[in-house]
């Protein structure tokens, strides 16, 4: 019943907020529902862990199954494990605090918050979905609100990066559509075809079949998790993209690509990517190495963090493609501790950009003087994506280098330490960011006069801290959460 | 013959009562009370299209003239329902004075082109097909000519007539060659065979279908046709002739020619990716809202393919469906569109520019049914694309369908065109704020319905699909 809230719950503040009075009704709505969301998720994490600790070994918990297609065998089958879990944990997060982060949006609120949270609603139908077509349903839903959003309250070349960005995701679920009738229509449960993966994955599809559909598969979800060279759309996507949007973007629905091809494309369809994993670690480096190159010659700060972004998110589909349980586990905490940070640095840059009015990182300096407490969590989120100890990017980035190099082979060495390199790079663009936006004299006499952080951007970022400390301080338990699912996942 | 039996032509009774009625009360009304026989046609029809939903017999009559089944009475309520909605939108239209003494025309054409249509479904026999067909094709030339003061519109006619009769002449070349081949024009009784000749027959009676379903390279007349026809008679073309053309199509295809399968395979195969992708290019430079609804029909002419081409039980129940979403669908598109040309006479895309401003209703109602279009979830078009990229996926033809979903992206930009103009231009001159009457707004709201539920109502699907079974 819990998750079924957990797609109704959303659901229904949406439709809540399209008849609102006001803008007040319209942002106290949207918190209310989305407070309700967060609390939720927590409790889910409860109880989850709760049954594990009472020896539920079962791979999938709270699984219900409604009949929905019988004619075709397609079922409403929803049911979480570790992953979905701390999936829906880190979307109810980002989304709680995207509504603070937007509380200032001014024109058509209405529909903008309804179309965020509607966004919302196909990220959480996504986790807890085990029915391929269920799950395919609510990658689309997640999307296509994204064109609305941009296009509308976007800013910049709005129109342009609304249009590629959906087309390119769009393409990418194209991908998907042949990948996963490939899957039924080869699949045999009892004599009829399956969209369920749980009963996918006890099948063994033959090595032929795997060899075009996995490819197929991995680039459809690939696309939206920044597949080089299909990431293009990325850091147009989120630089014309409201604050809000950005957040959600970068901090969860980029996600989706990671969480799929580790679910989907891996778990499925094991021997094919044992057999072409090469040919994807080397794109994946290529995310990880070019994002962080790419940053350097950027000086907007949305662009900045939009090709870090790329460059983080290539390295859990680096990780994924490892195939073995600890750099997985890797990837899950990195997509977490990404969509975290990703989150706060987005919303930082927003909160940023409404006093300054600029997003040019030379335009601006010695906002540590007049600005501390955004300045100083913004250092925060710096140190986190570079990984430094105690936050959670370290967790996750230590995790993924140490199983990628449990490979004893020299391919799998050598890329590994192409990859560890990024994060050279990536101390360097962070600090020389920070330096030049933080640090320095005051370069605009205007900026003495800019307004403190008020109470719900406050809200948003320290939400967002304590998340990313507290996985940075304690990550055992996600770790071990996660853990015990990939088991059955990468078997 | 018996009371019974006549009553398994019910379908078609009703339709022709409600013509007959609606000719004498024309005869009968005072003249400036005319404007109550609108109200009067869409009453009689509603009364008709819940008709048709009860139980019926079902049989042959005319020595196997005349055939009706599950399926067949099904097809029929489907296209009974679009033309009531397009009756409903037609409302205002109807209203200028232009057309004041010709309203009972505009129904009684219809009606006529409608009970062909059932004909022609229900025909079991190559020249009651044809009548059915020919019943269906001219009443509707003579309403794309019904504006008479406007030279498009003439136009629009006088192409609709000849390239119908260009087709009719090559479909019924098809049939005699088809009669050369088997001595037989029975459906029940007609055998095919895989000699060269019965193989021409096929082809020029599927091309005349295909004047009919607008397939490429048959499609040069729709977008000038669909540009200058009255918007009414556009969403008739579309929706029913289109449904229409493709029933028969499905039930010819399955009964008639099994035995060359393989062959219309290919060329159904073929005809597909020509269709979607030459409708796909051409819709996207459009700048007529109509023409380029007409190019997106093509289109989706094209994807309907899809289904047939594999030939299966669950192929043919998805095409099925996929007209029924289709009608919703492409109806709510034609109603906005006739609203608001109805409203200010503006009919570009550039026109629809800040809509959403104006008249938010009515640009969610554009967007629901565009996105159906596009095939977006969870809307009814969703559902229907996916279904028939299953039943394509079933025959194992997976690079037919990379193509198609590679085409139902470039659709995605075309439509989103539209959803961009009325929700992010700005515009000086926007269409102003309006409301629509009565009878428009119930239409609106019974195609937005349509497109919200049927594809989360999953027993409609399974309806159809066992009514396919046998096929």
């Amino acid at each position: 019943m819990i998750l079924i809230a957990l797609i109704v719950i959303p659901a229904l503040t949406a439709l809540a907020v399209m008849f609102a009075r006001d803008a007040r009704q319209t942002k106290s709505l949207s918190a209310v529902g989305m407070s309700i969301q967060l609390i939720l998720s927590f409790y889910l994490l409860y109880i989850f862990l709760k049954e594990r600790a009472f020896g539920n070994t079962e791979p999938v918990l709270f699984g219900k199954r409604f009949e929905w297609y019988p004619g075709l065998n397609i079922n409403f089958d929803i049911g979480v494990d570790g992953i979905s879990v701390a999936m829906i944990l880190l979307t109810s997060i980002v989304i709680f605090t995207g509504i603070f982060a937007s509380w200032e949006v001014k024109e058509q609120f209405r529909e903008f918050f309804a179309s965020l949270i509607i966004l919302a609603t196909g990220v959480f139908g996504f986790f807890i979905s085990l029915d391929l077509f269920v799950m395919f349903l609510f990658f689309e839903l997640a999307v296509i609100p994204m064109y609305l959003l941009i296009g509308i309250w976007g800013s910049g070349k709005k129109e342009y990066s609304a249009m590629k960005l959906t087309l390119m995701l769009m393409a990418g679920s194209a991908l998907l559509v042949v990948g996963i009738l490939g899957i039924y229509f080869h699949s045999d449960v009892n004599g009829t075809h399956s969209f369920n993966i749980l009963e996918l994955a006890n099948q063994n599809f033959s090595i032929e079949m795997q060899r075009i559909f996995f490819p197929i598969t991995f680039i459809g979800f690939g696309v939206i998790g920044a597949l080089f060279p299909f990431h293009t759309w990325s850091p147009d996507g989120h630089s014309s993209a409201p604050t809000a949007v950005s957040m959600l973007h970068a901090g969860v629905l980029m996600k989706l690509g990671g969480y799929g091809c580790l679910k989907v494309a891996i778990a499925l369809m094991p021997e094919a990517a044992h057999e072409l994993s090469w040919i994807f670690l080397i794109l994946t480096s290529i995310s990880v190495i070019y994002g962080a190159l790419g940053v350097i010659a950027q000086s907007d700060l949305k662009y900045i963090n939009a090709y870090s972004s790329v460059s983080h998110c290539g390295l859990v589909l680096f990780a994924v493609l490892m195939l073995n349980e600890t750099a997985a586990n890797g990837a899950v905490l990195q997509m977490i501790s990404h969509g975290l940070m990703t989150a706060l640095f987005f919303a930082l840059i927003g909160m940023l950009y409404s006093r300054t009015h600029t997003r040019i990182v030379h335009e601006m300096g010695g906002l540590m003087k007049v600005l501390p407490f955004l300045s100083v969590c913004y250092v925060i989120a710096g140190l986190a994506s570079l990984g430094l100890p105690g936050l959670s990017g370290f967790v996750a980035e230590m995790t993924i280098f140490v199983g990628a190099f449990q490979h004893p082979d020299m391919f799998h060495r050598v890329i590994t330490i192409v990859a560890i390199s990024s994060i050279v790079v990536t101390a360097v663009y962070i600090l020389r960011v920070v330096g030049s936006l933080l640090m320095g004299p005051i370069k605009n006499e205007a900026y003495q006069h800019l307004e403190p952080a008020k109470w719900h951007e406050k809200l948003a970022t320290v939400t967002l801290i304590v998340a990313i400390v507290i996985i940075g301080i304690a990550p055992l338990w996600l770790s071990d959460m996660i853990m015990e699912s990939l088991g059955a996942i990468l078997d | 013959m018996s009371l019974n039996e006549l009553m398994i032509m019910r379908h078609e009774w009703a339709l022709v009562a409600v013509a007959l009625i609606l000719l004498i009360a024309e005869i009968g009304m005072n003249e400036n009370r005319k404007q109550n026989i609108k109200l009067f046609a869409c009453v009689l029809m509603t009364l008709v299209t819940v008709l048709g939903f009860l139980p019926a017999d079902t049989g042959t009559v005319f020595g196997n003239m005349y055939v009706t089944d599950p399926l067949r009475i099904l097809m029929k309520n489907i296209l009974n329902v679009g033309v009531l909605i397009i009756f409903l939108q037609s409302f205002s239209w109807l209203k200028q004075p232009n057309y004041q003494d010709r309203i009972t025309e505009f129904y009684l054409l219809m009606l006529s082109s409608l009970i062909g249509v059932s004909y022609m479904i229900s025909s079991g026999h190559f020249l009651m097909f044809y009548l059915g067909l020919e019943l269906t094709t001219i009443p509707i030339a003579a309403l794309a000519a019904y504006e008479q003061f406007k030279s498009k519109s003439a136009e629009a006619g006088i192409k609709l007539i000849l390239s119908s009769a260009f087709s009719s002449a090559i479909l019924l070349f098809g049939i005699s060659i088809l009669f050369a081949a088997s001595g037989n024009l029975y459906f029940n009784s007609y055998e095919s065979s895989d000699s060269i000749i019965n193989v021409l027959g096929f082809i020029f009676f599927f091309s005349g279908l295909a004047f009919k379903i607008s397939i490429v390279p048959f499609h040069l007349w729709t977008a000038d046709v669909y540009e200058g026809s009255p918007t009414s008679v556009t969403s008739y073309l579309s929706v029913i002739s289109k449904g229409s053309a493709v029933f028969i199509l499905v039930i010819v295809l399955t009964t008639l020619f099994r035995v060359i399968q393989p062959m219309w395979q290919e060329v159904l195969y073929a005809t597909s990716i020509l269709t979607m992708t030459i409708g796909n290019l051409f819709a996207i430079r459009q700048q007529n809202v109509k023409r380029f609804l007409a190019f997106s029909s093509i289109a989706q002419a094209g994807f309907i393919m899809l289904g047939i081409v594999g030939g299966t039980a669950l192929g043919m129940a998805t095409v099925i469906y996929f007209v029924l979403v289709y009608v919703f669908s492409n109806l709510a598109a034609f109603g906005v569109v006739q609203a608001v040309e109805q409203a200010s006479g503006k009919v570009t895309v550039d026109d629809y520019n800040g809509l959403y401003k104006t008249n938010p209703k009515l640009s969610l109602v554009m967007m629901l049914a565009l996105f159906s279009l596009a095939g977006i979830p969870p809307l009814a078009g969703f559902f229907g694309k996916f279904f028939l990229f299953t039943a394509v996926a079933e025959s194992g033809f997976y690079v037919l369908l990379g193509v198609a979903v590679l085409n139902t992206v470039i659709s995605l930009y075309y439509y989103l065109l539209v959803v961009k103009a009325m929700f992010i231009n700005s515009s000086d001159t926007p269409v102003t704020a309006f409301t629509s009457d009565m009878a428009m707004r119930i239409s609106l709201v019974v195609c937005s319905v349509g497109i919200l539920v049927i594809g989360f109502y999953s027993p409609v699907f399974a309806y159809i699909k066992e009514l396919c079974v046998g096929i």
